[in-house]
């Protein structure tokens, strides 16, 4: 079967929405990770979905909504311990350590298909079912209006904390929410590329904008459109006709293209310069 | 011109769980007048900036700006913060940090704001930094970002600007330059000056009035007051010398060690760490 019988299939229709869908908010959070210096509560966020996923076999046979809860849970208790990032890091470190701890703990409890356990890890696209994909719409479409809503003052509670703080932004609070957020958002992503993997939607294509494009806005776009590139081209690689797993591709053009951002960047940055060496050549006159 | 001073403090005690750090503090500010705040690290100049930014509750006595609970004047009290410089690949330009801090708490996406436009123009031109204010921040040098931050701090018409050591990490070309552009402002809006910095040099020409905090306890009033040997002597409890050498002042302190009254930093000589870590966070003890 070609591509296009393929794309005649549910299975298929599914893996492309949900991709599209995990892409945009993936696209849209990855700016903010970096300006925040977040990376790593992406990584502990994906693998501890994996101990909630863990949980939620064991416990109702469903690993969604367990990673989900369990991830929301973990955010909650991770921002209200502490807004600067070294803080932040060794929480998540011992938080982690011991999430994963209880994550084997609860697989090795669990009496099904193995495979559920490697699907968490690695991801499982082609296996998205009618009703996660209305939970993954009412998901994207909650973190899209979130981020729409709270993205100003995030931006200014994250580059520039004391001033926005004075003019009365709730970094505190914001910083909390981001992370919900993004607990919400990692998870999602988890079912694509899996936990082990999260990091190629959620960082990779932010890090790629940012050395291609200087404003917020422009950064976030790019960051988008980088994303959807990466997945929507890695499922449609992977229908091709491949046995390779679409994990494999989407990974794969999220870091080519990050790749061509690193070679294309400092040429971009020497017109910057220039552009500087301008402006105080005219102000010197 | 409303004829309520801007600054009203009356008996302030303020600080945090380990006890008050300001302790009796009044001082009456009006329009249109240049305060340089001075004194050595945990003396309370940032938690006196705290209580005037409405961050810290007093623990005695009161505190009014524009004749209001200084939370509710936020609106009309501009901000410098102490500087941190930007990441390098931060990707945010000048003209979009400076509109930050006019728009910067609305909720929304941070689309360019077409009200905002002629106000930030205005804040960019009036500090000279519309050359480069298309570049990524972190491109800039230090000079060129503490403008762009007193163009933030100066933008929709404050009465009031506190400004946290914005002198900082500035040759003493720009230090001028930066004192210039405050008190060209003030003059020309009646805007009252709040101007903490460990250098009273740059801005000696300027200053209306000195505040000296030592250990919670102020001295107030015009420089040749209250930076005199006897004056800084009686706060400090402690033999105190300044001199005047060609027109700059210098303050010694202890063993010939300066307090930090010189016109450049001194954070390199060994000499001068006990007494001068002003800017470094507090609590690192001596050996910094």
């Amino acid at each position: 079967m070609g591509l296009t019988g393929y794309l005649a299939l549910p299975f298929a229709q599914h893996a492309l929405i949900a991709g599209t869908l995990i892409a945009i908010i993936c696209g849209m959070i990855g700016p903010f990770v970096i300006i925040r210096q977040m990376a790593f509560a992406v990584h502990g966020a994906a693998e501890l979905s994996f101990t909630g996923a863990a949980a939620g076999l064991l416990i109702a046979d469903n690993p969604v909504a367990g990673a989900l809860i369990g991830s929301v849970v973990v955010a909650g208790v991770i921002g209200s311990m502490g807004d600067k990032p070294r803080e932040r890091d060794s929480t998540i470190g011992v938080v982690l350590a011991a999430g994963l701890g209880l994550g084997v703990l609860l697989l090795s409890r669990y009496q099904g298909f193995s495979s559920a356990a490697t699907n968490i890890l690695f991801g499982d696209i082609f296996g998205i079912s009618t009703g996660q994909i209305y939970l993954l719409v009412a998901l994207a479409v909650g973190v899209m209006a979130v981020m729409g809503a709270i993205s100003r003052p995030l931006l200014f509670a994250s580059v520039d904390p004391e001033l926005a703080t004075a003019r009365g932004v709730p970094t505190r609070l914001l910083g909390i929410v981001f992370l919900v957020v993004l607990a919400v958002t990692v998870t999602e992503a988890a079912q694509v590329v899996g936990t082990l993997l999260v990091l190629s939607l959620a960082i990779t294509p932010a890090a790629s904008a940012q050395r291609l494009a200087t404003s917020p806005l422009v950064v976030t776009g790019v960051s988008v459109a980088f994303a959807l590139a990466a997945t929507d081209g890695g499922l449609l690689l992977s229908l091709g006709g491949s046995t390779v797993p679409p994990t494999v591709f989407v990974t794969g053009i999220s870091f080519g293209l990050y790749v061509v951002a690193r070679i294309v960047g400092p040429l971009l940055a020497r017109r910057r310069y220039a552009q500087l060496r301008q402006a105080r050549a005219v102000e010197a006159a | 011109m409303s004829t309520v001073p801007v600054i009203e403090l009356h008996d302030l005690s303020a600080g945090y769980g380990s006890g008050p750090v300001l302790r009796g503090l009044d001082l009456t500010v009006e329009a249109g007048e240049f305060i340089a705040v001075l004194g050595p690290n945990g003396s309370g100049k940032t938690t006196l900036l705290k209580v005037l930014l409405g961050q810290l509750t007093p623990s005695a006595g009161t505190a009014t700006v524009c004749g209001t609970e200084p939370r509710e004047a936020l609106g009309s009290v501009g901000y410098v913060p102490q500087h941190r410089g930007f990441d390098r690949d931060l990707p945010i330009r000048g003209r979009e940090l400076v509109e930050l801090g006019l728009t910067g708490a609305r909720y929304g996406l941070p689309l360019p704001s077409r009200s905002a436009r002629s106000a930030v123009d205005r804040a960019l031109d009036a500090v000279g930094a519309r050359p480069f204010a298309d570049i990524p921040v972190g491109l800039l040098s230090g000079g060129e970002q503490q403008r762009l931050r007193i163009a933030q701090g100066l933008l929709g018409d404050p009465r009031l600007v506190l400004l946290d050591e914005p002198l900082l990490a500035l040759d003493p070309r720009r230090q001028s330059e930066v004192t210039a552009i405050i008190d060209e402002r003030r003059r020309a809006t009646n805007l009252a000056v709040l101007f903490v910095t460990h250098e009273i040099n740059p801005v000696l020409p300027v200053v209306d009035r000195v505040l000296y905090l030592v250990d919670g306890r102020a001295a107030l009033g015009a420089p040749s007051e209250v930076l005199t040997t006897e004056t800084l002597t009686a706060l400090y409890g402690a033999p105190v010398e300044v001199l005047s050498l060609n027109g700059r002042l210098l303050v010694l302190a202890g063993e010939g060690a300066t307090d930090g009254l010189l016109g450049h930093h001194h954070h390199d000589d060994a000499h001068d760490h006990d007494h001068d870590h002003d800017d470094e966070p507090k609590g690192r003890g001596p050996w910094v």
